[in-house]
């Protein structure tokens, strides 16, 4: 299977990423050999294998439920771009 | 042609925890703006999520409840998208293999009880608010919302109706509060309804093309925008027309949905394992943990209420609406001693009235439970009739102090000596002898009027019984 330079332009708009007309053919190459190597294990016999979400053999670690974080606003504000009001701005979000 | 509609519903509930999902910062609602998002939920770089625990109880909690299967091994996903109240970019939530598969709950509707599927539950984090009033031309965000935990709840499209879709709303919006898992103000969006409905010819078996309704955050408006719907679904497909799946908002000023312009690659969201966050996981030990903090369920409470107090299923219903209701008719039947039928009327009606007038809930009543069972005492003791204990009711809903005092400051004990009321009647008899007349040559309605005499005469404090007994047999004369 291969993506065309359509299907990387789709996944680059999907991510909000800008590239430019010989980006989208060069990661199409790539992200095709990436593919193909998916399909290689996609061939293996894997029935009774148990399929893993996560690399490593571990298990959730939980906390309690107790309030930790106290406010912090003023430190996180003065490195946004906008704020006013306790509100961080942003362009408008709805027409 | 006759139609079929075929009903969804996504529910959203906040979860009652004290901190975020994944941050230690405060799930306290209405804060001032940004003070409750710490550097997890503002997504500041190098920062890592850790989970709530309480989150996972109350899931599973939620998932014993409805009948459900708990998963032991549940997996955390990102769920991909751009939106400025995400500072992430993605939003952690469940995918494949959510906590909570298959479960149910059982509704009634016109008598009919049905039982409606629940797909899965399964935990995910709150986005932040945009303010859009102008700032200059921008959006605000507040982000004190970020991360606070949700249980998606996801039904099967087996509501055919809107009463089966407000039945089961409802009947999830008690649950909820019953367990203790989410406050249910959906005011303050801690309870947040979708629905997915389609039309089909009726008898044929396949769905139809679906709709997913937003924006219907009452009762009234699920009802009324699925109702919409329907309609104009029918509509579409009356005039030759297919459905489009697409999302719709409700507008409740012109009570109408309307189509959100949607963008093709608006639903592709990408998902895959969060790798921050290994599966989630627990033994049957934490299962049978929580399964101890289940309380007595709304239908089991109902089921005694009308076995173990006699009361007929209306007014089981209404005690058991919310556990604080039932557990103040608990103990007024408790502390009163008295029939609890009696204690029913009072607690179901008259009180319910006052609370429903003031736009309060039991936890707000004006009168206690031990208030109300000394009131309760003095009808079943005779001391006062029905009818001046309403007024009774009345001066201890404005503080006037608790039954007895009330009873003795304003001389309401109901006269019951036989010989008093006989000598009232015997009054009004003889100054109403034109009446007497009347009444003897057949006029029997006019029983009332000697009623209302009498009672007019002492203030309403006869015994309602008494006077009727002596009034039968002073006219007959």
């Amino acid at each position: 299977m291969s993506l065309s330079r359509t299907d990387v332009e789709k996944i680059a708009h999907l991510a909000r990423l800008e590239i430019n007309e010989q980006e989208a053919q060069t990661f199409a190459d790539s992200l095709s050999q990436i593919l193909s190597l998916i399909e290689q294990m996609n061939a293996v016999d894997t029935t009774g294998v148990t399929p893993m979400a996560h690399p490593r053999e571990a298990a959730l670690r939980l906390r309690e439920d107790k309030v930790t974080e106290g406010d912090e606003r003023s430190k996180f504000q003065q490195i946004a771009p906008a704020a006013e009001a306790g509100l961080y701005l942003v362009p408008k979000v709805i027409e | 042609m006759e139609w079929e509609a075929v009903i969804g519903l996504e529910v959203h509930i906040q979860l009652l925890t004290n901190s975020k999902m994944f941050s230690g910062a405060s799930a306290r609602y209405g804060a001032v703006p940004n003070t409750q998002a710490c550097a997890v939920d503002v997504a500041l770089p190098g920062v890592l999520p850790v989970m709530n625990v309480e989150a996972a109880r109350m899931a599973v909690k939620f998932g014993l409840a409805i009948g459900a299967k708990i998963n032991h091994h549940s997996v955390f996903a990102r769920k991909n998208y751009f939106y400025p109240d995400l500072p992430k970019g993605y939003q952690i939530s469940q995918y494949e293999l959510p906590i909570v598969q298959a479960g149910h709950v059982d509704i009634e509707v016109d008598g009919v009880s049905k039982r409606i599927g629940v797909t899965r539950a399964h935990l995910e984090e709150d986005a932040g608010k945009s303010l859009h009033e102008d700032f200059h031309g921008l959006s605000g965000i507040d982000l004190n919302r970020a991360g606070t935990p949700l249980l998606e709840i996801v039904s099967e499209p087996d509501m055919r109706s809107t009463g089966e879709a407000v039945a089961y709303l409802k009947k999830l919006h008690e649950l909820v509060r019953y367990l203790e898992i989410c406050d249910g103000n959906m005011q303050e969006g801690s309870f947040r309804c979708d629905a997915n409905v389609s039309v089909r010819p009726k008898g044929e078996t396949k769905l139809g093309t679906r709709a997913e309704l937003k924006n219907i955050n009452s009762f009234r408006f699920v009802e009324r925008a699925i109702a919409y719907e329907i309609e104009r679904q029918i509509d579409v497909c009356e005039g030759g027309g297919t459905v489009v799946q697409e999302t719709r908002l409700y507008d409740p000023n012109k009570d109408e949905t309307r189509s959100m312009r949607s963008k093709e690659e608006a639903h592709d969201y990408r998902y895959f394992p969060d790798p921050d966050l290994p599966p989630l996981e627990f033994d049957d030990e934490f299962i049978r943990e929580v399964a101890k903090t289940l309380p007595e369920l709304p239908d089991a409470k109902r089921e005694r209420f009308m076995r173990e107090y006699a009361l007929p299923a209306y007014d089981a219903g209404v005690l058991t609406a919310t556990h604080e209701m039932a557990n103040y008719y608990e103990e007024t039947v408790r502390a009163s001693g008295v029939d609890p039928k009696l204690a029913a009327n009072w607690v179901a009606g008259d009180l319910a009235g006052y609370l429903n007038k003031e736009n309060r809930t039991i936890a707000e009543s004006a009168v206690s439970a031990p208030m109300l069972s000394g009131l309760l005492r003095r009808i079943a003791d005779n001391t006062i009739s029905g009818k001046i204990a309403k007024d009774v009711l009345d001066a201890m809903w404005n503080g006037e102090g608790d039954a007895d005092s009330i009873i003795e400051k304003k001389g309401l004990t109901q006269i019951t000596d036989t010989g008093a009321i006989e000598k009232v009647v015997d009054e009004i008899l003889a100054a109403n002898s034109k009446q007497l007349e009347q009444y003897r040559s057949g006029q029997e309605k006019l029983f009332g009027y000697f009623v209302g005499q009498v009672m007019k005469a002492t203030a309403g404090k006869a015994n309602p019984k008494q006077v009727n007994d002596v009034l039968k047999r002073k006219l007959r004369g």
